[in-house]
This record gives structure tokens, C-alpha cells and sequence, in this order.
């Protein structure tokens, strides 16, 4: 107890923050062996522990470094694309250590995702506010028509690649066909598992936390809190900002390949807008900055549309509604008073001031 | 002269694309937020008039007259319900607010009238007009009438902004909401005015999205919304002339890159000239640099 008090704030949150993902996996875990998850959960386990990447990941730009981006999909797809490139052609070479691919993938589609993301940032980050996330947007859609048009084989000469059509390959019995074009790549061996998921969540907990107490966190942090005031004690904004940028965009992509493996098919087209929002609304809803709030919102919004698969056709107004009834009730004095009212009359909560935020 | 007549189904396409960021940089330039559902509101605006027009075979002047009342009304009471009560909330709580209206109104469209694309008769017929005979310039009608109410529209927010009363209350309160309340202006009215008039905009948008592009459902309205967002930040977000000018030239550029270069590239092509512009002139084509003052 004593050793407890000693910690930081920051500390004690991190603490929390890892205890949270330990109990929730192990509990998550115990469900799955013995069996008493359905099967739609088990499905839903490894792209939960990708959107939390996702929403952890786009959280240090939105939350630390105080930048709206509207393109986290992008990333996301270049990592994705990258990482099952580079663990389809081990499998073509005959690598068959399934985990030793996935972690080579995960390294490519991170480094992919660095690359892209610091290229992106250079011009992004001299930009303000709403211009900022339009231009990310834009990057995204552009990079969704670039991988949309890309073909890439890969035979025992090595890679072919082409931006018009899928005749590059001269040997079409041998050669393994990567990206077709609009249908992206096909026939990838599932081998993203829960423990892959749970151990990537943890390891980009630690790098986010060391990375929010170290010298480049605290100043991104303070760039965020006033920026002409951390420019006029001489803190080099732009060279901060897109070391933030970079790591941010690495997660993402490091998700991406989680996420991409564990379906059979990837196709650019499923990281559009929609995705980039998604992520969005778990790091708004989760609170801008906290960590755990945007784990706790990226799993209760990937499960929430099960969960009201009972409403059938009405799931998506429901949902669409909830979101609205959140944002509302978060954000508005007077209602969050009247809900705050509410839940103590229905004695669901005791402090007046206790807070709230995170649960959908 | 196939040039030209790639340049003026380009002109139409933008002049669809300006009429949706009128609407985009009015919202943003009085209660700066991205109103994500505008795009939405196109749709419920498309289907307005397609019910009136062919369910119950009322005059296309009047379903589209009716259009605008449905989605002037849906404007209020979006703004009412959803944007009011955030007024002095973090930008981006506004912003996902807006997301879920999209949403909202999207699955609601989805279960009110299914996601069968619906086909929508363009409410000037199919006409067209051909000038300099055989192989010479084709115009349609409903590109014809998109261009001409374009440039009205344009023509007439300028007038309405510039010279009325309610325009100079429009541009104080985009100026400066408390010196605006301090001097007697209804700020809250003055917003819910602005935005009855952007979902007005958004129904005439509508209806002429789908007599050029004839297919209607729930999904229609967004990424012609995001474009339009596009333009609206091209030519300078919170600039009536830059909204105009970003959307016929966002129009122009796509069906160009269209018939030049690759189709499934175009919209790259786009979102490409729309960073190097933003680079160039970071508030836009016509937006006002604001100096940062310390």
C-alpha cells in the first residue's frame, strides 16, 4: 500500500490501464477454452484487440497530440497490405512457423505504416484544425484507389508488379497471385489468434505510456495545451509532432496486419471513411487522451452491434441513436445533470461527481 | 469537341457539387462545425421529390418545392434535437454528434424505403440540346438547368448575405458570436436560420444529383457529400464565392481525370489537386489567412 502511494497519477492510470487488459483477456480467455462463448464472440475477439490498437493508436494524435485526423483507416490499409504481402511470400517460400509469420507480418505492416505515415505527416502536419483532417481524409481515399488498382504476383522470379493489369506473371500455374486489383488479396491462412491480439494490445500499451512520460510526450502534450507558448521556449513543433505521427501511424499498421489475418479475403475498400470514423468515435467516446476509455469504448462499440442483433433491422438506428444520446448526455451540462438525477434516483450510482465517461 | 463536352458535364457535376458546399461552408462558417449529415439530408431530399413526383404524380415543380419544405424542416429539427444542446461543446463532440445523425438518417432511409436503388426520373425529362450539328456539343437538360441554378443560387446567397438584415446577422455571428449577442443579435436563431437554409439548398441538390445520376438509396448522399466538404475546403471554407468555385472546379477536374487519364484513378486524381491546393494556399483558393495573434 505504501509502495502505492508513492506513484505518479500517470503511473497509477498506466497500472490501471494494464490490470484492466490482463483481467479482460484472462477472463476472455477462460470463456473461450472452456468453450462458453458463442461463436460470434470468439470471431469478434482478435478485431476487438484491433480497433483497440486502432483507437489507442489514432488516441495519441486526437488525445496527446491534439490533431483531428480523419484518415487512420489509410494506415491501417497500408500496414494491413504490407504485412500480408510479406507473410503470403513467406508461405510461398515455405516459412511454416505460422506465429513467426504473423510477427514478421505485424514488424512489415508497422514499419510500412511508419514509412507512409511520416511521408503523409511531412506536409499534413504544417496544417491547422479542419485542414488538417480533410487532407488526412484525402490521403485516405487516395491511398484506397491507389491499392485498388494494384496487382502484384509473386512467382519463382521473384515479385511482378503493375498498376493496369493483372498480366505480369508469365507462369500462372506456379506463381501465387497477391493483390487483384479491386479484389485485394485472397486466400490468406488465418493465423491472427487472441493471444497475438492480447500480447500486440500490450505491447503498444507500454510503448504509448513510456512514450507519454517521456521528453518528445511531454512536449507534444504541451504543444497541445498552448502551441505558441511551447514554440516560444524554443520546443521544435513540427520535428515532435511527426515523431508522434509516425509512431501512431506504425500502430495502426502493426493492427492493420492483426486485423487482416483473420479473415480470408482483404479488400483496399474496407478501409474507407466509415473505418476512419469508426475508429474516431471510440477515442471521443472513450475521452480524448485516456487510454483506457478508448479500450473500454473500441470493445463495448465492436460488441454493441451484436448485442442488438435482437432488434434486427432496427440494430443500426439504435445504435445510431445511442451514439447520439452519449455524445448529448456527455456533453451538455444540463442533461448530464438530469442523467446524473436519473441514475441516482434508480440508485445505479452513489457520488454525485463520479465520472462517467466511456460507457456506451 | 469531345473536350467539351467533357467540360461541360463537368460544369454540371460541379455545379451539383457547389450547391452542396453553399450549404457545407454556410453551417461551418456561422457554427463552425462540419456537419457531417449534410450529405444525408441530400438523400432524404432525392426521395422526397421521387415519392411526390412518381408515387403520387404531382408536378416536378412541385415535388421539388416540396423536397425543400421536408428537408428544410429535417434541418430544424436536427439542429434542434441534436446540434443546439452542444452549443458550447468541444468541437469534436459535435462532430461525432453529426456522424450519428449520418447514421440516423442513413438506417432510417434504409428501413423506411429499403436499399433497393430506386430509379429517379430527372424531373426536366431526358432532353438534350445540340449545338454546331452532327458530332457537335451535346447538353443535356438537366445539366443545362444545374449549371443555371447553380449560378442563382450562388447569385442569390451573396445578395441575401451581403445586403439583408439576416445576412449581416449571419456574418457578425461568423465573426464573433459574443460581440454579436452583446449587440442584440439572436445567435441560436440566427444559426437554426442558417441551417434551415443549407438542408434547403441540400433538397434542390438533391433532386438534381438524381436526375443526372438516376439511382436513389440510402447511400447516395455521401460521398457526393464528401466531395462537396472537399470543395467547400478547396475554395476556402466559410467563403460563398470559394464554395462556388471549389465545386465546379472539383467537378471539371474529376471528369476530366475521368476521360484523360483513368477512371478508377480520378478520385485520387481529386483528393491529389485538392493537398497540393491546400499546401499551396493553406486556407484554400479564397479563404482568409487569419494571422495568429499572441
Amino acid at each position: 500500500m505504501k509502495k502505492m502511494k508513492n506513484l505518479t497519477k500517470a503511473q497509477k492510470s498506466s497500472s490501471l490501464t494494464y490490470a484492466v487488459v490482463i483481467v479482460a483477456f484472462a477472463i476472455m480467455f477462460a470463456l473461450k477454452t472452456s468453450g462458453s462463448l458463442s461463436s460470434k464472440m470468439t470471431g469478434m475477439l482478435v478485431p476487438i484487440c484491433a480497433y483497440i490498437v486502432m483507437a489507442v493508436s489514432l488516441n495519441l494524435v486526437v488525445g496527446i497530440m491534439g490533431d483531428l485526423s480523419l484518415g487512420h483507416a489509410g494506415f491501417m490499409s497500408v500496414g494491413a497490405f504490407a504485412g500480408t504481402i510479406a507473410i503470403v511470400s513467406m508461405q510461398y517460400n515455405g516459412v511454416e512457423s505460422a506465429g513467426l509469420r504473423l510477427v514478421v507480418g505485424i514488424i512489415v505492416g508497422a514499419i510500412a505504416g511508419a514509412i507512409i505515415g511520416f511521408l503523409i505527416g511531412i506536409p499534413v502536419l504544417r496544417l491547422n484544425g479542419d485542414y488538417l483532417a480533410i487532407v488526412t481524409l484525402a490521403f485516405a481515399e487516395i491511398i484506397k484507389v491507389l491499392i485498388q488498382n494494384m496487382y502484384l504476383d509473386l512467382d519463382e522470379n521473384g515479385f511482378h508488379f503493375s498498376m493496369v493489369e493483372n498480366t505480369n506473371t508469365t507462369n500462372l500455374e506456379t506463381a501465387r497471385l497477391i493483390i487483384e486489383g479491386p479484389m485485394g488479396i485472397r486466400g490468406i491462412t488465418k493465423i491472427s489468434t487472441f493471444v497475438a491480439g492480447f500480447i500486440l494490445v500490450m505491447v503498444v500499451l507500454i510503448v504509448i505510456f513510456h512514450f507519454m512520460s517521456s521528453r518528445t510526450g511531454r512536449a507534444v502534450m504541451s504543444i497541445r495545451d498552448n502551441r505558441i507558448a511551447a514554440e516560444s521556449v524554443g520546443i521544435p513543433i513540427f520535428k515532435y509532432k511527426i515523431t508522434t505521427f509516425t509512431l501512431s501511424a506504425a500502430m495502426a499498421g502493426a493492427a492493420g496486419v492483426l486485423f487482416a489475418n483473420n479473415y480470408s479475403t482483404l479488400i483496399s475498400a474496407k478501409f474507407n471513411i466509415d473505418t476512419s470514423i469508426l475508429v474516431l468515435v471510440f477515442v471521443v467516446l472513450g475521452g480524448q487522451g485516456n487510454m483506457l476509455g478508448s479500450i473500454i469504448a473500441a470493445t463495448a462499440l465492436t460488441i454493441l452491434p451484436e448485442i442488438l442483433r435482437g432488434f434486427s433491422d432496427y440494430r443500426m438506428l439504435i445504435y445510431a441513436i445511442i451514439l447520439i444520446a452519449v455524445m448529448l448526455i456527455s456533453n451538455n451540462s444540463q442533461l448530464k445533470a438530469a442523467f446524473d438525477g436519473l441514475l441516482i434516483k434508480l440508485k445505479l450510482k452513489k457520488a454525485p461527481d463520479e465520472e462517467e465517461g466511456g460507457k456506451a | 469537341m469531345s473536350f467539351l463536352n467533357y467540360l461541360v458535364s463537368g460544369l454540371s457535376l460541379g455545379s451539383i457539387y457547389a450547391i452542396i458546399a453553399l450549404g457545407y461552408t454556410m453551417v461551418y462558417g456561422i457554427a463552425k462545425m462540419l456537419n457531417f449529415a449534410h450529405g444525408d439530408v441530400i438523400m432524404i431530399g432525392g426521395y422526397m421529390c421521387f415519392f411526390a413526383v412518381q408515387r403520387f404524380n404531382l408536378p416536378p415543380v412541385l415535388g421539388v418545392i416540396i423536397a425543400m419544405l421536408a428537408c428544410t424542416l429535417l434541418g430544424i429539427i436536427i439542429e434542434r434535437l441534436a446540434y443546439k444542446p452542444l452549443r458550447s461543446a468541444p468541437s469534436l463532440a459535435v462532430l461525432i454528434t453529426a456522424i450519428g445523425v449520418s447514421y440516423f438518417l442513413q438506417n432510417a432511409a434504409q428501413l423506411l424505403w429499403s436499399s433497393n436503388p430506386k430509379v429517379f426520373k430527372s424531373v426536366v425529362g431526358n432532353g438534350v440540346l445540340t449545338i454546331g450539328g452532327e458530332g457537335g456539343l451535346i447538353v443535356s437538360h438537366v445539366a443545362l438547368l444545374t449549371v443555371v441554378v447553380c449560378v442563382i443560387i450562388m447569385v442569390g446567397l451573396t445578395l441575401f448575405v451581403n445586403k439583408t438584415k439576416m445576412g449581416k446577422a449571419m456574418r457578425a455571428v461568423s465573426e464573433d458570436k459574443g460581440a454579436a449577442q452583446l449587440m442584440g443579435i439572436d445567435v441560436n436563431r440566427t444559426i437554426s436560420i442558417t441551417f434551415a437554409i443549407g438542408s434547403g439548398l441540400a433538397a434542390i441538390a438533391g433532386v438534381l444529383l438524381c436526375s443526372a445520376y438516376p439511382t436513389l438509396q440510402p447511400t447516395t448522399g455521401s460521398m457526393p457529400g464528401i466531395k462537396a466538404f472537399t470543395a467547400a475546403v478547396f475554395g476556402g471554407i466559410g467563403s460563398i464565392p470559394g464554395a462556388f468555385l471549389g465545386g465546379i472546379l472539383l467537378g471539371v477536374i474529376e471528369n476530366l481525370a475521368k476521360a484523360y487519364i483513368s477512371t478508377q484513378l480520378s478520385d485520387a486524381i481529386v483528393f491529389g489537386v485538392l493537398i497540393v491546393v491546400l499546401l499551396v494556399k493553406p486556407a484554400g483558393l479564397l479563404g482568409k489567412a487569419v494571422r495568429e495573434k499572441v
